[in-house]
């Protein structure tokens, strides 16, 4: 109400006042805001205050987030002196690269690097293809049982991996499958710190997060059109074929999504590292354990004593650095999959 | 959904549907041989191991399972010396931290929706905690145990050394006093405190809330500005219960997400007992009582939520 009022009354006055001097752009702005009885004045400064305070608590959060990084990296390029020199905070006087050479030592960084990417990519392959199956069955068939077996999915969600981690220890250490691998093995073979195991665990969609993963796609499949694979379907396209040759183009940019997540969690994920593939040397593993590697290469060389905290501190910082730069570069390249992957996905309970 | 119905079980007849029904089974196939192999059994054994003692034969290749009735709940439960410590203080804390985490990550996701210049740039960041904040990552510093030792006293001597917030910090608590305003204003200085946290966690749930925020139509705000309804009213009137459906989303998730965290105590205490002590059935027993406890937090938080729940369409 006000506001149409404000703005007709300022348009009269201007015209009015528009016949004998041009006035200037203050004095034509006080002109309307005394027409609209201050309210022009009001609204303005109030949107220009708000604006301010947005920005500022903008910058402030994006500085939280980023700020262990950048601490983390001024910690990395600092050299010995720097770290014990207490008149230095944020910028070394002495950058060096030696953290990062020593690290990469102690964390075997490049065969590691190599191995994570092979195994990750694998694993996250493995884990998106069979959810993606699952999913397109949820949402575009109807079966007896259908509701419960997505509350099993629920279920997959909410139960912790840790709550049946002496379970899975156990059938993984002597791994049976109901019998089948005695029947043809002989005996139970051991899957514990292998790929294989995790593998078998990731095909049927029990990796990590892969619930969360189905739930995704199956939202992403309902809200495609049906009438694609009606008409497939009546021109005799079989049901697998639909699937493959007309829904799954269609879901790329979802699917992308969900691998670069599935792909990103299995990097840093320290769960199922631990149980399968921590013999493997993933980054996961290289980087929770380079504060003792480190400890230990360091007391071998300086007969015996410890290093200092500060240095542990640099160490870890650098190892962390260099572990997660793979992962920031993906995300930095791939980000608009990261930030549509939900939106896509309609999530909704 | 309506098309659904139509579409292909009803007038074809019954050959139809269970083709269908077929054609469904085979495509979940992998999650069922999964869910039932690595979960349903799984779950089954943990819940036997919780009432047994489990030794490990590595030379037979089998392990054995000896039942001893409610002995590993009543060592969790009241001989255990951390358990019940380590359950109560993260369950204290998730009450903290998951309001804080669903009002954070509302506001933000309120901030990231309006247009200005470097919006891209911005969402980029806010979402970098999806990486940072996930696995291994989380805590890999305090995992040291000596990094952790120090970390402690830093900040004990920080809580002596006189400082601006800790300054306005005193003079909010002395000036409201004991009773309901006081708890409040502790609240508000904890969750201030725990800001970083607190935005650490909340990559996902901004995701969640922008999509949310992304489906309401503009023409419902001008309509309402039309009216003369303000922003404050607007967020009251349209914003909240259209975005109310993700709120029991972000809610759900955050509360799972926080109790499967990597520097969870009680995650910690389960692993060690299981990889490193080898007591299969104490482990399991700790496990399902820290799961169900989530279940039933879950379980009451989600009905009072359902219920408050408005769906638009």
């Amino acid at each position: 109400m006000t506001k149409f009022g404000a703005t007709k009354v300022a348009k009269t006055g201007k015209t009015g006042k528009s016949g004998d001097k041009k006035p200037s752009n203050f004095a034509k702005y006080r002109e309307r805001n005394r027409a609209s009885d201050g309210y022009l004045l009001r609204t303005d400064i109030r949107r220009v205050l708000g604006n301010f305070l947005m920005v500022v608590l903008l910058f402030g959060l994006c500085f939280l987030i980023l700020q262990p990084l950048f601490h983390q990296f001024s910690n990395a390029i600092m050299s010995r002196d720097d770290l014990f020199d207490p008149t230095v905070i944020t910028i070394p006087r002495q950058p060096s690269w030696a953290n990062f050479r020593q690290a990469a030592e102690l964390m075997n960084y490049w065969s590691s690097l190599f191995s994570t990417i092979v195994i990750t990519f694998s694993v996250a392959v493995l884990q998106i293809a069979a959810c993606t199956l699952v999913a397109y069955g949820f949402s575009r068939f109807n079966f007896p049982l259908k509701r419960f077996w997505f509350a099993c999915v629920i279920v997959t969600i909410i139960v912790p991996p840790h709550t049946i981690m002496a379970s899975m220890f156990l059938n993984f250490r002597f791994f049976d499958l109901f019998g089948f691998v005695s029947l043809i093995n002989g005996e139970p073979i051991n899957l514990l710190q292998t790929v294989q195991g995790y593998l078998i665990l990731s095909a049927g969609a029990m990796g990590l997060r892969n619930g969360l993963y189905i739930f995704m796609l199956r939202q992403y499949f309902r809200n495609m059109p049906k009438e694609l694979e009606e008409s497939a379907w009546v021109d005799g396209c079989g049901k697998l074929r639909t699937f493959a040759q007309i829904m799954l183009p269609d879901a790329v940019p979802m699917l992308v999504s969900c691998f670069l997540f599935a792909f990103v969690w299995q990097w840093t994920d320290g769960f199922y590292t631990g149980m399968f593939l921590q013999g493997q040397g993933v980054m996961a593993h290289q980087m929770s354990s380079l504060g003792e590697a480190f400890r230990v290469a360091y007391a071998n060389m300086n007969d015996a004593v410890p290093p200092s905290i500060a240095q542990i501190e640099a160490m870890i910082s650098t190892g962390v650095l260099m572990g997660i730069t793979p992962i920031i570069a993906i995300y930095l390249v791939a980000q608009r999959f990261f930030v549509e992957s939900i939106g896509q996905s309609g999530i909704k309970m | 959904m309506v098309k659904a119905k139509g579409g292909k079980s009803g007038k074809k007849g019954m050959t139809m549907s269970t083709k269908n029904a077929i054609s469904g089974y085979l495509f979940i196939l992998p999650f069922i041989i999964g869910f039932v192999a690595f979960m349903a059994y799984p779950l089954y054994q943990t819940v036997r191991f919780a009432f047994s003692f489990v030794t490990m034969d590595a030379v037979n290749n089998t392990f054995f399972i000896e039942w001893t009735g409610l002995e590993n709940l009543r060592r969790a439960l009241t001989i255990d010396p951390d358990f019940v410590r380590f359950l109560t203080e993260e369950i204290v804390q998730m009450a903290f931290v998951v309001p804080a985490i669903v009002i954070f990550s509302l506001f933000v996701a309120i901030m990231l929706n309006r247009k200005f210049p470097g919006r891209a740039f911005v969402r980029a960041i806010f979402f970098l905690p999806v990486i940072l904040a996930s696995g291994v990552l989380i805590g890999i510093e305090t995992n040291n145990s000596l990094l952790d030792m120090v970390a402690t006293q830093i900040q004990d001597q920080n809580a002596m050394r006189a400082n601006v917030t800790g300054f306005i910090e005193d003079l909010l608590i002395s000036a409201t006093g004991a009773g309901v305003m006081g708890d409040f204003v502790f609240y508000i200085l904890d969750i201030t405190n725990e800001i970083y946290t607190i935005a650490m966690a909340s990559g996902i749930q901004i995701l969640i809330f922008l999509a949310g925020l992304q489906t309401i139509s503009p023409s419902i705000f001008e309509a309402a500005s039309i009216e003369g309804a303000t922003a404050w009213e607007n967020f009251w009137k349209i914003t909240f219960p259209m975005v109310s459906p993700m709120i029991l989303v972000v809610v759900v998730y955050s509360i799972v997400d926080f109790m499967v965290r990597t520097d969870s105590e009680v995650m910690n205490m389960v692993e060690i007992q299981i990889m490193r002590l080898m007591n299969f059935g104490f482990g399991s027993a700790l496990a399902l009582v820290f799961f169900l406890a989530i279940a039933a937090i879950l379980g009451v938080v989600g009905f009072i939520i359902s219920r408050l729940v408005y769906y638009y369409d």
